[in-house]
């Protein structure tokens, strides 16, 4: 079967990213498919590489990027709920005149398209809300 | 058939009154993260309703010994088949 989830909670502030995680490594360890992870609202945290929670602690930016290498997952930041909270890729960085940008290696921005494109191309669309 | 998942306590009362009503027969109601609690509130289901906790979640919150009886406990594979098993998944939060 194939799954797409949508993740609307940050990884600091609610267990819906957490809870996501699980979900996708289950989903995977059971043979299953995940067409694409979309990071909405306070998702978009996800997909920073510049958070740094304490090294007794999750870090869960770091656990998408290495789950999407190990699987080759589609992990979609909405890049209009990225900017807004600070999370730039280089082309938007450039295009908002800011001095950095913090976008994850194995995430992309993108837009709702991608959202709607996975409800139509999985069997499931599983919505972790926060 | 659907299955529903939950994710905010009992407190959150407007979400699971909503969630209740919106039940069929042969649905089914999944409670996660702080959802768990309402497994703790005489819940009343429709008839052909299964109810059930992601042992995780009610692990994390010590509350397995005071779940009522009627309520199972899924690990997280078992979530994961009950997605495959309806044909659709509605999430409240």
């Amino acid at each position: 079967m194939i799954f797409s989830l949508l993740v609307y909670g940050a990884p600091h502030s609610h267990q819906a990213a957490e809870s996501a995680y699980r979900f996708a490594v289950s989903a995977l360890n059971q043979g299953h498919g995940i067409h694409r992870i979309f990071f909405y609202g306070d998702g978009v945290h996800n997909g920073s590489a510049l958070a740094s929670p304490p090294q007794d602690e999750c870090d869960l930016p770091a656990r998408w990027q290495a789950l999407a290498e190990q699987h080759e997952l589609d992990l979609v930041v909405c890049i209009a709920a990225a900017v807004r909270r600070g999370v730039l890729d280089a082309n938007e960085a450039l295009r908002y005149e800011k001095p950095a940008h913090n976008l994850r290696a194995g995430f992309e921005l993108s837009g709702l398209g991608q959202l709607a494109e996975a409800a139509i191309q999985s069997d499931r669309l599983i919505t972790f809300g926060a | 058939m659907t299955l529903h998942t939950l994710n905010r306590p009992p407190s959150d009362r407007a979400l699971l009154t909503d969630c209740l009503a919106a039940l069929l027969a042969d649905d089914t109601l999944l409670l996660l993260e702080d959802g768990v609690y309402c497994a703790l509130e005489s819940l009343s289901l429709p008839t052909g309703v299964r109810c059930v906790a992601l042992a995780a979640d009610v692990e994390a919150r010590g509350i397995g010994s005071r779940l009522p009886a009627g309520i199972e406990v899924v690990d997280d594979a078992g979530f994961v088949e009950l997605c495959c098993r309806n044909d659709r998944v509605l999430s409240w939060f």
